[in-house]
């Protein structure tokens, strides 16, 4: 587990060049590594790429591990969790109170760190940047704040959509905020520079946007009109993806080659997303009336999804089987966020974030060493 | 003397007491002068004088404090300590001497304003209270009102104490006879003296003069407080300087001279008026002789004659001579304003007295009224009294009689507004226009004549007795109605033509009539050969216009049109038209600016979507213009350097026609599921099975899609003939479930239906789609593909989200004609209607726009009410999955084809996966087993599942 961050580091870069190149070939080979059931995709992809492990006899595939064990609930004190993030190396959260506040926690010790506080209403999202220096927020008042993690303070605060936003996210160099919003647009914010007017304003949405991800140079957006927007900066392509169902999150898979979106239609898909073909579909939760995430796992091995009827459903990515359906409460689960990294699982319900990891134990001790 | 002692103790000492004088000591120096300096309690040198006094404070040792004279301060302004404003008061500048005693600004207590018996002003309270509104504590000053001072002097509170009220005179209440008495009896009082108890206006006295009762006091008049204009000049008393004014503005003759009475010019000197009189222009005056100017002479020394005098006291005083000479003359009701003013005495501050008088607003009288007017309005037509029931025949006569004589003395030739249009386009000599002239003339001759048929029984109705209810009338009515009922609903086209027929027969109009068919020439040409068919009342001219050169779908296609063309456009309504006038200047208005992706089918992908044929379909890419520093930002180089545009590019776009909304009255009654179905289930595999298929055919997956589309239709043919003018009910439906099925049906197609229309047009006729898909049984794919579809309309009602769920439960009892359903339906019904409240109920809180919260705290109470209600269909979710799993193998198998090519002999994990995925699956569904009941749905799920099974 010690080696996973050198291992993360290498896969990014082999997929960065990837990517620049031929598009195609990475995705045969995420089809062919899911094809195993039990083996690790991105472990595959290595030894595909890099010959030196190949010298090496492979160690026997260990089932991938699931989030099974509750390790600790956070009592957030804040109304109603909106959303929970993981920051970028996941060791903290953020969780996004009705009450106006942001708060910043210790995944490890379950302990508040920050409150951050200058909301005009209810906060929906939130993200943080890569150095963990600055987070950004959205609200139902309208406005998107940067925040400065150290000190707390605003800075920055962002006016201009028309409605609540409901979604916000760093590029990855945190250079520019992308917020969504219940108009319709998706804005990109300047956070370099001083201009309180966005760099530009995405209004090809004809619905609200519920939700928006942002990796690389391509950014996903999703609406209530049924489709899914997918902008791609590099190329100069915007690709509309028809789903007809109310869309309330959006995912790009870890590899960046398949997109995953749920819809009100109590449907989970996953899109490849250069072509647009859906590879694959998971149902069985409920999801119908409220605005509820999904999410890939760190290793894309599995398919997560909050459901209405207080469970988080987990599938798997290539079988498209309910391989667990972890009880949460009774309540509705509001949202949800995986490690980037390792097998552990953040969901909210109504006040409470609870942490989900793998083993109870174990995991709870490496935390806290 | 021994109490000289204790009595020094009470003595007052003033003064500082001299030293005792020591004998021995050499005598002191005296202190000479200039050293002699009075020092305050501080030791600085004393001043008599402030600053501000004439006192002299600088320098050194008398300063304020240092050297230079002044005490220099720094000043200090930090972002954490700003530094204060600071207003600077005189007070600032003062020295301590001014604030003493005999300073020029002495603080000793005194009562504040709020303190003093003053009056309030009116002005500073209410900036005061609104100063406390935004004070700390609002409302602050009620803290303050708690101890409000007294607001009035004592004096008069004593005297309402008394029973004074303001506005009234000071003394005894008088009885109002002994007043008149007093005033009768000719107490006058001449001088100085204080006026008596005061009276009223002579006009008052009038009034009182019949009203004057024993027991009733009345308050004596107030006394205004009279203003004495101070003498001012040198000149003796009652001297009469020379007011220019009056000198050159003429007063001339010399007036009598009254000395007693108020109104007298030497009085009214004395108060500093203006002169009264009539004075000729001119300079004159006692000191002045006769002006060159002046022509008579006559009165050139101011000869003063006896006469001018009064011999006699009395007599001829106005009023009631309750006032002496002092009288205020505001009581003598004088006649000049100004006088009036100067006797005020006090103007007020800032405001001087004007020397003209206001300048008077000229009111215009009121036109005259011609002798003969009455000032009644007769409204037409007039009542016929006789008529009334509950009317005195006596009212009514004389009634008749006022209105007859109005009617007389009407002019007979009204004016401009009483002649009509016509008459008035007679005068002014236009030439008359061309439509109709009225409303009647644009209904058809039939129509007509029912409504004056209508109008002539409601007349005879109205004439004669009010009893017998005109059956003639109302049949009529109701054939009227009912006509245009069957116009409205009319679905036969034969009797649009028929209507198409008689709108046009006769109508001479040509140029004028709107061209529909613009874009194509020939089709319009055609159109207009059909029109002029039709004015000359051919009855088949819908036949002999079409080209024959057309196929059959085309003409049919268009017979249509024109059929529908010439009934909207008929001549009434260019007549109509003649009547207004078109815009100028007309541009080319059948493209609008859309951006890039709001073109495009949305209807082609919804069934795409619906057959999970993702890819391709449902996949639009466009050009896409970031931001250059959106690029910047994200560290990717501008993939359109050149171009400045940001966002998507605008294309033009046809804007939808007029034919594009217009509805076809074509049967709406088939029961046509909405979704198309399709031949066996569909996975997510099944995409690129199609795509093998795709390599046979030229563009298959285009194909497919209109083919499926085409099975609906054909379904949709064989249940009624869309030209026949009746619906027919060929379906064999029970009666209640087809009733509520073609009103969901209706509801769900709703929008859906003119796009589905819209296709129709650019569609080949069926039997091309027939020839191509005989191979694949139409009965089978249709029976099998009902299961199927079942399946699928279960994801499309989660999908739009509407009260049509009802249909889900409706659609197998109707549609399969097996016993066991229908009678399993009436088993359950219960748990049924359970699960469409529930759905009934879900889908009334979704009416919030797009996907909404969940609930932040409501889960006490509202959670548990939520999980009642999703039990059932919770239930049925989970027995979908397993009907789901029996399809598992058939997925495979797909999944197989699929992936073989990449990669083989994988599946021996696969099915171990698969085994285990399962056995999972299957302990899940034992933990719910026990509480799991069959329902309907599920056991005709079943059996289609095994169908379907079957055919593949």
């Amino acid at each position: 587990m010690t080696l996973f961050p050198n291992v993360h580091c290498a896969h990014r870069q082999v997929n960065t060049t990837e990517t620049r190149g031929d598009r195609h070939i990475n995705k045969t080979v995420l089809l062919t590594a899911t094809w195993y059931q039990n083996v690790n995709p991105l472990e595959t992809r290595l030894t595909l790429n890099t010959d030196f492990v190949m010298a090496f006899p492979q160690p026997k595939p260990e089932a991938p591990q699931l989030p099974k064990h509750l390790l600790r609930t956070i009592d957030c004190q804040q109304g109603a969790v909106r959303a929970v993030r993981f920051n970028a190396d996941g060791n903290y959260l953020l969780s996004c109170g009705s009450d106006k506040s942001l708060k910043l926690w210790s995944v490890s010790r379950g302990t508040l760190l920050k409150t951050y506080s200058g909301h005009g209403y209810e906060v929906l999202d939130a993200d943080s940047s890569y150095d963990n220096s600055q987070i950004c927020s959205c609200s139902s008042d309208k406005t998107v704040i940067l925040w400065d993690v150290a000190t707390g303070q605003v800075t920055r605060k962002l006016r201009g959509h028309a409605g609540k936003v409901n979604c916000v996210q760093f590029n990855e160099e945190a250079t520019v905020m992308l917020s969504g919003s219940i108009d319709g647009t998706v804005r990109c914010w300047d956070t370099r520079s001083r201009r309180f007017e966005p760099i530009q304003i995405l209004d090809e949405a004809r619905d609200s946007v519920s939700s928006l991800k942002v990796v690389q140079h391509e950014l996903l957006t999703g609406s209530v009109d049924g489709r899914v927007r997918r902008y791609d900066l590099r190329m100069g392509q915007l690709h509309v993806d028809f789903i007809s169902s109310p869309i309330t999150c959006v995912c790009f898979s870890q590899d960046g080659q398949c997109t995953l979106t749920s819809s009100l239609d109590s449907t989970v898909r996953l899109l490849d997303k250069s072509t647009g073909e859906m590879l694959g579909e998971y149902k069985g939760h409920k999801m119908k009336g409220y605005k509820l995430d999904c999410c890939l796992s760190s290793k894309d091995t599995h398919v997560l999804s909050c459901s209405e009827d207080g469970h988080v459903y987990c599938w798997d990515l290539v079988e498209g089987s309910l391989s667990l359906k972890l009880p949460v409460g009774k309540a509705v689960v509001q949202s949800l966020s995986f490690h980037p990294t390792e097998t552990c699982l953040l969901t909210a319900m109504e006040g409470r974030v609870q942490v989900w990891g793998a083993e109870l134990e174990d995991t709870e001790d490496a935390m806290t060493t | 003397m021994a109490s000289d002692s204790d009595s020094e103790e009470d003595f007052v000492t003033y003064g500082t007491p001299l030293e005792p004088l020591e004998e021995d000591e050499p005598p002191k120096k005296p202190i000479p002068l200039h050293e002699q300096m009075v020092k305050d309690e501080k030791g600085r040198y004393q001043r008599f004088h402030g600053a501000f006094t004439g006192g002299f404070s600088a320098g050194y040792f008398n300063t304020v404090g240092s050297k230079e004279g002044w005490a220099p301060s720094t000043f200090v302004s930090s972002r954490q300590q700003k530094a204060e404003k600071h207003q600077a008061r005189p007070e600032d500048f003062m020295d301590e001497e001014d604030f003493s005693e005999h300073g020029i600004a002495p603080s000793e207590i005194t009562t504040s304003k709020e303190f003093t018996s003053s009056r309030r002003d009116a002005v500073k309270e209410k900036a005061r209270a609104v100063n406390a509104q935004a004070a700390l504590i609002p409302g602050d000053t009620f803290l303050e009102e708690l101890i409000a001072p007294a607001r009035l002097s004592i004096g008069v509170e004593l005297l309402r104490k008394m029973g004074w009220k303001e506005g009234q005179g000071v003394g005894p209440r008088v009885k109002r006879k002994a007043r008149r008495q007093q005033g009768d009896g000719g107490q006058r009082i001449y001088g100085c003296a204080l006026p008596p108890g005061g009276s009223e206006d002579s006009e008052d006295d009038d009034v009182d003069e019949e009203f004057a009762p024993e027991d009733v006091t009345f308050a004596p008049k107030d006394v205004v407080p009279i203003d004495f204009n101070p003498k001012v000049g040198v000149q003796g008393l009652g001297y009469r300087g020379l007011d220019p004014g009056l000198a050159l503005l003429g007063g001339g003759a010399a007036e009598h001279i009254d000395l007693f009475r108020p109104q007298s010019e030497s009085r009214s000197q004395l108060f500093g008026g203006a002169q009264r009189g009539s004075r000729r222009g001119g300079v004159a005056g006692q000191a002045f002789g006769v002006g060159a100017l002046e022509d008579d002479d006559e009165d050139v020394y101011h000869r003063d004659s006896m006469s001018r005098y009064d011999k006699v006291l009395g007599g001829e005083e106005p009023g009631d001579g309750l006032f002496g000479w002092t009288a205020p003359q505001q009581y003598k009701k004088s006649k000049d304003k100004s006088r009036d003013a100067s006797y005020l005495g006090k103007i007020l501050e800032g405001f001087t007295l004007a020397q003209k008088p206001a300048e008077e607003k000229t009111i215009f009288p009121p036109p005259d009224l011609p002798r003969d007017y009455r000032p009644i309005h007769r409204f037409r037509p007039g009542v016929d009294i006789s008529n009334l029931p509950g009317v005195s025949p006596a009212l009514a006569e004389a009634l008749r009689t006022s209105r007859g004589h109005m009617v007389k003395e009407e002019p007979e030739q009204g004016g401009r507004h009483k002649m009509d249009s016509g008459q008035r386009r007679a005068l002014l000599g236009e030439d008359s226009l061309q439509g109709p002239s009225s409303v009647m003339e644009l209904l058809r001759p039939e129509d007509r004549e029912r409504l004056q048929n209508l109008r002539n029984t409601s007349n005879l109705l109205s004439n004669k007795t009010p009893t017998p209810i005109s059956q003639e009338a109302l049949r009529s009515a109701v054939t009227l109605a009912s006509s245009l009922a069957a116009k409205a609903s009319g679905s036969a086209d034969l009797q649009q033509q028929q209507e198409a027929l008689a709108a046009w027969k006769g109508v001479q109009t040509t140029s004028q009539t709107f061209k529909p068919f613009e874009k194509n020439a020939s089709k319009q040409a055609r159109y207009e050969m059909y029109l002029n068919r039709l004015k000359q009342g051919d009855k088949d001219a819908l036949e002999q216009s079409l080209d024959s050169g057309l196929t059959e779908w085309e003409r049919s296609r268009e017979r249509e049109e024109f059929v529908r063309a010439s009934i909207l456009y008929r001549p009434s309504s260019s007549s109509l038209s003649s009547r207004f006038t078109r815009g100028k200047h007309e541009e080319d208005e059948d493209s609008v600016e859309v951006t890039r992706d709001q073109e495009g089918d949305v209807d082609d992908k919804q069934a795409a979507v619906s057959m999970k044929m993702f890819g391709k379909l449902t996949r639009e890419s466009f050009e896409w213009h970031p931001d250059k520093l959106l690029c910047k930002r994200f560290n990717v180089p501008d993939p359109y350097p050149g171009s400045g545009m940001v966002g998507m590019p605008k294309v033009k776009r046809d804007k939808f026609s007029v034919f594009n909304f217009l509805t076809v009255t074509e049967t709406k009654d088939t029961a046509a599921p909405p979704k198309p179905p399709e031949p066996g289930k569909r996975s997510r595999w099944d995409v690129s099975q199609q795509k093998g298929e795709k390599k046979k055919e030229d563009d298959p997956l285009s194909e497919l899609l209109t083919a499926a589309r085409n099975q609906t239709e054909i379904k949709t043919a064989n249940s009624s003939v869309p030209a026949l003018p009746a619906p027919t009910n060929t379906k064999s439906q029970t009666p209640e479930t087809g009733a509520e099925e073609s009103a969901d049906q209706e509801k769900k197609e709703g929008g859906a239906e003119e796009e589905e229309e819209e296709e129709e047009e650019s569609r080949p006729p069926m039997d091309l789609f027939k020839a191509i898909f005989a191979g694949s049984s139409d009965e089978k794919s249709s029976s099998s593909s009902e299961g199927e579809c079942e399946d699928e309309e279960k994801k499309e009602e989660e999908v739009q989200v509407q009260p049509g769920s009802i249909n889900l439960f409706n659609i197998p009892s109707s549609a399969t004609s097996s016993s066991v359903s229908t009678s399993a339906t009436t088993s359950n019904t219960t748990s049924i209607q359970q699960t469409v409240a529930s759905t009934l109920n879900s889908t009334q809180e979704q009416e919030e726009f797009g996907p909404k919260l969940p609930p932040p705290a409501a889960f006490a109470t509202g959670g548990t009410n939520r999980t009642n209600e999703e039990a059932p269909s919770k239930k049925s979710k989970d027995k979908k999955h397993k009907s789901k799993k029996q399809h598992k193998h058939k997925k495979e198998k797909k999944k197989k084809k699929l992936k073989k090519h990449k990669h083989k002999g994988k599946q021996q994990k696969k099915s171990k996966k698969e085994t285990s995925d399962s056995s999972s699956e299957d302990s899940q569904e034992d933990g719910e087993g026990e509480e799991r009941q069959v329902s309907t749905e599920e056991l005709l799920k079943r059996l289609k599942s095994i169908k379907s099974q079957e055919t593949w």
